[in-house]
């Protein structure tokens, strides 16, 4: 077990973290906060997939015939690259939204809004 | 050179056309290049469906060859999808003019349109694409924009915003469990790509391969809406602009639903044992809750718009469940559903939409009072689509209930047929309701002069339900190849 924690303990840091932005989602009222969560769930899956491509040892996949190499997988880190990109656009897109609805609402404490969001149900006379 | 690239060019044309429409000064001008892509878009459906001689079409992207590069697939399933897409897109689109007029601030109008290309470009190539990663890239690609689309509702109701949020953040959740779910069948077969994989998991270690499996399903079970996992639909789809519900609601989902059905029956086809574990005893009475649940909240809500989002959760239930009892029959009922579904609820939003850009007020059980004959083109054509989700004869949702039922009766499963009956039957009640408040009820206000274009592609749509309810075939024979091309690996591999 204690071996596993020594050779693995990157994996667990992916697990760690993940657990953490989920938590952090689930639980922060405060809007910016939520997206914090999510951006830090998104790195425990960057960690993940960087970790599967890396071989001890392994250097970078440059390709030189006179010598013998030990490479790491150049494609992990490639896809990685795009759904960072996406990360970055999803993190965007919420503060984007968030900066609307603060104009909109006031605040970006969750409860608050919920609570206006309830009023409005009232004034257009639909049940929730 | 165009039949030779039509699985790219269905995909790249609305996401280049994209680009070039959000810079457009006008509304107009962007609405009638969205409509001439849309109309691109539909024909090179018509004509990818008719390629390849039912046989299915590799198309290697860039020229490298699968499985190192990307792969699109234009085989049974992907036709009928694209086909689904591509024509409900045309017709919302055509829809989408005076609403979105009269929703959204003229300076946001073209911008608006490059959205909606960037949704349709996104949710095409999710069902063209044959590699597991690149279908995440474009599912980011539709809901980034979706959410962007959902948001435009602000300029109508502030809790738009709200609900585009909760969808951001839901969606990117889902989205990255999909991803880590891939991670993991990438570490032990080494391949993306979807062929590939249901060759290589079979023989790879078990503990990752089920672990990928839970994710991805978890992942796309929440972009697709399914219970318990679909909290984020009614708020989003009922406070979009009405022009944004009808698109979203045609296509968006469905295409999710789809790539359940790939992970299931494609990458996953070598492990029937364990998909069917899933199938059977997670996915079936989820959708069975789904059917109830949806259909019980859709009688206590009071706002049209959300009403016809919690039906959508028990539409989605009726497909879900169809796929998770895993017979060619039943998949391919799956399919018809699909389509059925599509036309059946892209009809409803538009109706509700023209009623409430009518009335100018949301429209909601005591808003709609009377309005049945203040507006009879668009309430007759609503209620043709009404009739056609709760499945009556001569209506296409009639023929989608009678392949379900026979489908899942010839799988043995009696009680779920009943179930399924039984909340069929519910349905009529929040149909009734609508229909005895827009008909019994006098009507108080200004005469209405209906608009042809907002009701002209609505009663497009009606009329579609009730050809395809006389006559079914092109589309229960397009659900079979779908349904035989969706599992054909499992065939070869002897499952199923």
């Amino acid at each position: 077990m204690t071996s596993l924690i020594a050779t693995h303990w990157n994996y667990l840091v992916v697990v760690a973290l993940m657990m953490i932005g989920l938590y952090i989602v689930m639980s922060r009222q405060n809007l910016v906060k939520k997206l914090i969560g999510l951006a830090i769930f998104q790195t425990a899956l960057f960690l993940l997939y960087i970790s599967l491509g890396r071989i001890s040892g392994g250097t970078a996949p440059i390709i030189d015939a006179t010598k013998d190499y030990t490479y790491s997988n150049p494609l992990p880190h490639v896809l990685i690259l795009t759904a960072i990109v996406v990360g970055v656009a999803t993190t965007a897109l919420g503060l984007a939204l968030i900066l609307r609805i603060n104009d909109a609402f006031g605040t970006i404490e969750e409860d608050e809004i919920l609570a206006a969001k309830d009023a409005d149900s009232k004034a257009h006379g639909g049940a929730e | 050179m165009i039949a030779s690239n039509l699985p790219a060019l269905i995909v790249a044309t609305p996401l280049i056309m994209a680009a070039i429409v959000a810079l457009l000064p006008s509304g107009a001008l962007a609405w009638a290049v969205t409509l001439m892509t849309s109309l691109a878009v539909m024909v090179f459906a018509i004509m990818n469906a008719f390629s390849g001689d039912g046989q299915s079409i590799s198309y290697a992207l860039g020229g490298w060859p699968p499985p190192w590069g990307i792969e699109f697939i234009s085989d049974g399933a992907s036709r009928l999808m694209v086909l689904i897409l591509s024509g409900l897109s045309f017709a919302s689109t055509l829809y989408a003019k005076s609403l979105i007029e009269m929703e959204i601030h003229s300076k946001d109008q073209a911008r608006t349109y490059g959205a909606w290309l960037l949704t349709m470009g996104g949710l095409l190539g999710l069902v063209m694409t044959a590699d597991a990663f690149n279908l995440f890239v474009f599912l980011e690609i539709s809901a980034l924009s979706a959410v962007t689309l959902v948001a435009m509702g602000a300029g109508v109701d502030r809790r738009a915003l709200i609900a585009a949020y909760n969808y951001t953040i839901i969606g990117a959740i889902g989205a990255t469990f999909y991803v880590i779910g891939v991670g993991f069948c990438y570490a032990v077969t080494g391949t993306l790509n979807m062929a590939d994989l249901a060759q290589r998991l079979p023989d790879a270690t078990a503990a990752p391969v089920f672990v990928g499996l839970a994710f991805m399903v978890t992942g796309i079970m929440v972009k697709a809406a399914a219970f318990p996992v679909h909290m984020w639909l009614p708020a989003a789809y009922g406070y979009a602009p009405s022009a944004v519900s009808s698109l979203l609601s045609a296509i968006a989902t469905k295409a999710a639903i789809y790539v359940l059905a790939r992970i299931f029956f494609t990458i996953f086809s070598g492990l029937p044992d364990v998909t069917d574990l899933i199938l059977k005893w997670i996915l079936l009475p989820l959708s069975i809750m789904a059917m109830f649940g949806g259909t019980i909240l859709a009688i206590y809500e009071k706002d049209l718009k959300k009403l016809l989002a919690q039906s959508s959760i028990a539409q989605i239930g009726y497909i879900t469940l169809a796929f998770s009892v895993a017979t060619i029959s039943s998949i391919s009922a799956g399919f018809i559903h699909m389509a059925n579904h599509a036309i059946i609820k892209g009809g409803l939003f538009m109706a509700v939409g023209a009623i409430a850009v009518t009335i100018g007020k949301r429209a909601n059980i005591n808003s709609i009072s009377g309005v049945g004959r203040a507006m009879p083109w668009t309430s007759s054509a609503m209620l043709i689509c009404g009739l056609s989700l709760i499945g009556l004869p001569l209506t296409a949702g009639f023929i989608s209930k009678v392949y379900l039922v026979l489908a899942v009766m010839d799988a043995g499963l009696g009680l779920v047929t009943a179930l399924i009956l039984l909340s069929s039957a519910l349905s009529v009640l929040y149909l009734w309701k609508i229909v005895e408040v827009m008909w019994m009820r006098p009507y108080q206000g200004a005469p209405i002069a209906e608009n042809i274009m907002i009701y002209g592609p609505l009663w497009l749509v009606a009329a579609a339900n009730i050809v395809f309810g006389i006559y079914a075939k092109p589309v229960v024979d397009m659900a079979d190849a779908a349904a035989r091309a969706i599992t054909a690996h499992a065939l070869i591999g002897g499952g199923l």
